[in-house]
């Protein structure tokens, strides 16, 4: 079987792992317009920030390919996919045979139209290159004022980043609030003193909409509401949308990402789409939608892969979950713990002064179905694996939030099943 | 291959297991030192759960399709190729704390003693019996090949 296998990073590597498991003989192509291995996109701003150097970039070990039996095409594109003939072109003119492919495109990053966005000095923020440049800048001359336009998750890591770095950053969220998508108000508002305390300033309501440069570097920007701040740096952390130009233009049904079944399959005969560019199964909301997460991508790309080698475990569907840390407060966001709907009822602990917050979020059936956890996120895979488990918890409900929460907090039945062992119960 | 099995009716709670976790991951593996000078640097890998009459000690549970290992970012959650154990190769840890916003159990726990990373049971790697079973008292943990 030939396997084509569009991008490089957790999709196709869960693709690749699931693969091999089962099929040795087939052979794997992952094309990447990327002229990079493989390497972890969640760890840029990692890197940004001095925390690591680009080696441990890795994702896994270099002779992942070798091992793998994987045939890299690299610093290529995908220009066009021929469903019917069961072929992708590639801009360097190669014509791909496929028995099955995969679309592992992931997305783009958001950047709002505006004046000047071509200055130096103004960055995206999801690609190894990204982080490369804005390195580039730091050497190469001397960077201070940072403005991050975007106050959500990728926002904050930034953020984060560039200050460790020892710039003086603005943060611009466009929101009346930091975090508005993953975190409530009380969350988001103990965020924003972490941000505040550690030195950056967040401008909320306001966005940057002009770009001004001298000498082809940014200088400074008009904001939304017309004041004009000087900076030598400007990084979108908005969020990415999904790539799904390719299958778009393939014929294949495209939403807002390429729509697709429980084993990922796609409109088309043969080709699979997984990870960012996905509309996969939420399990919480209980409807197909793109999340782009990492732990989504690696397991959408395991699914597709294991469905390609003819094993047909179907997707029981993903979690939007994320974990920020911004000058060493960790932050998460689990599931839906930022809804207020009908019938749906609130446990929360707030401690604004250690910057402590959890909040717990239940359906009509008592069924968690959301959490929010800021500074104290001690075993919060409990309340993942409950939001999974979809349990009537009206028994013990009270004592999730306490302070000795653990296994045994949990109805005796669901708690055996656990303690006994995923997949090893007697 | 090989798991700690959890026989919670056998537990008494004597958390001899937690000691010798820590003596096992301590440089000097003497329990006095280990305590006594290493215990700033140094954490268990088991969380003993108690309330009431009922207790146990918690170690990861090696799950056949492990949450943390498809939301580790950075590589460093893997399975060993030669046991087949889910293990954190610390080195490669960037302490995102992804696998604690998923283990279903909790077992994973955050360490912040050195640099920030992600702690978890290793099986006492390379030993025949892990130090908790090795020590439990009441056979209230048992290595067994599942």
């Amino acid at each position: 079987m030939r396997i084509v296998i569009v991008g490089n990073s957790a999709t196709a590597v869960g693709a690749v792992e699931t693969i091999r498991q089962h099929d040795q003989a087939s052979t794997i192509t992952i094309v990447s317009e990327e002229p990079h291995g493989i390497y972890s996109r969640p760890m840029l701003d990692h890197y940004l920030g001095g925390e690591i150097d680009a080696a441990r970039l890795n994702y896994r070990p270099s002779d992942f390919y070798v091992t793998h039996n994987v045939q890299p095409l690299l610093a290529d594109r995908v220009s066009s996919i021929n469903p019917e003939a069961h072929t992708v072109n590639t801009e360097s003119g190669q014509v791909l045979s496929y028995d099955k492919l995969l679309l592992a495109t992931g997305g783009q990053p958001i950047v709002p139209p505006m004046n000047g966005l071509d200055t130096g000095g103004v960055f995206s923020f999801t690609r190894l290159d990204d982080a490369r440049a804005i390195e580039q800048a730091f050497s190469e001359r001397s960077v201070q004022n940072a403005i991050v336009v975007g106050g959500g998750m990728i926002g904050m890591k930034v953020t984060d980043a560039l200050c460790h770095r020892g710039l003086k950053v603005t943060l611009a969220e466009l929101a009346p609030r930091i975090l508005s998508a993953a975190m409530d108000e009380i969350g988001a508002s103990i965020m924003t003193e972490v941000l505040l305390n550690g030195g950056v300033e967040v401008l909320t309501g306001n966005t940057v909409s002009e770009i001004h440069s001298e000498d082809g570097w940014i200088s400074s920007v008009t904001m939304k509401d017309g004041s004009e701040k000087a900076c030598d740096l400007l990084v979108f952390g908005i969020g990415v949308r999904p790539n799904a130009g390719l299958a778009r233009d393939a014929g294949i049904e495209v939403n807002r990402g390429i729509v697709v079944d429980r084993y990922m399959c796609t409109s088309a005969p043969d080709v699979y789409a997984a990870g960012d560019v996905a509309e996969a199964y939420d399990l919480v909301v209980d409807m197909n939608r793109t999340v782009a997460i990492w732990p989504n991508a690696y397991r959408q790309g395991a699914i597709a892969g294991a469905h390609m080698v003819g094993i047909e475990e179907p997707d029981q569907g993903g979690v939007a979950m994320n974990a920020v840390q911004a000058f060493g407060i960790p932050a998460m966001a689990i599931g839906n713990g930022n809804v207020e709907q009908e019938g749906y009822s609130i446990l929360a602990d707030e401690n604004k002064r250690n910057h402590r917050y959890k909040k717990l979020v239940f359906d009509e059936k008592n069924h968690l179905v959301g959490a929010i956890l800021v500074g104290d996120i001690n075993r919060a895979g409990i309340y993942t694996g409950l939001i999974r488990a979809k349990l009537d918890l009206s028994e013990c409900k009270d004592s999730l939030l306490s302070d000795h929460f653990g296994l045994l907090s949990l109805p005796g039945s669901y708690r055996k099943h656990v303690v006994r062992g995923l997949g090893i119960e007697v | 291959m090989k798991r700690i099995v959890i026989h919670e009716e056998y537990c008494i709670g004597c958390r001899l297991c937690e000691v010798h976790c820590l003596v096992q991951h301590s440089e000097s593996h003497d329990i006095i030192r280990a305590f006594r000078t290493e215990r700033n640097s140094i954490m268990p890998r088991l969380t003993i759960e108690e309330s009431g009459p009922v207790s146990f000690a918690l170690q990861c549970r090696q799950c056949e399709e492990p949450a943390c290992l498809e939301a580790c970012i950075s590589g460093a959650m893997h399975r060993d190729p030669e046991t087949g154990a889910v293990m954190c190769d610390e080195s490669r840890c960037v302490g995102c704390w992804m696998c604690i916003m998923v283990c279903p159990t909790g077992a994973i726990q955050q360490n912040l003693l050195g640099n920030r990373i992600a702690s978890k049971c290793d099986l006492c790697y390379g030993a025949d019996m892990p130090a908790c079973v090795a020590n439990c008292p009441n056979e209230a943990l048992t290595y067994e090949e599942i």
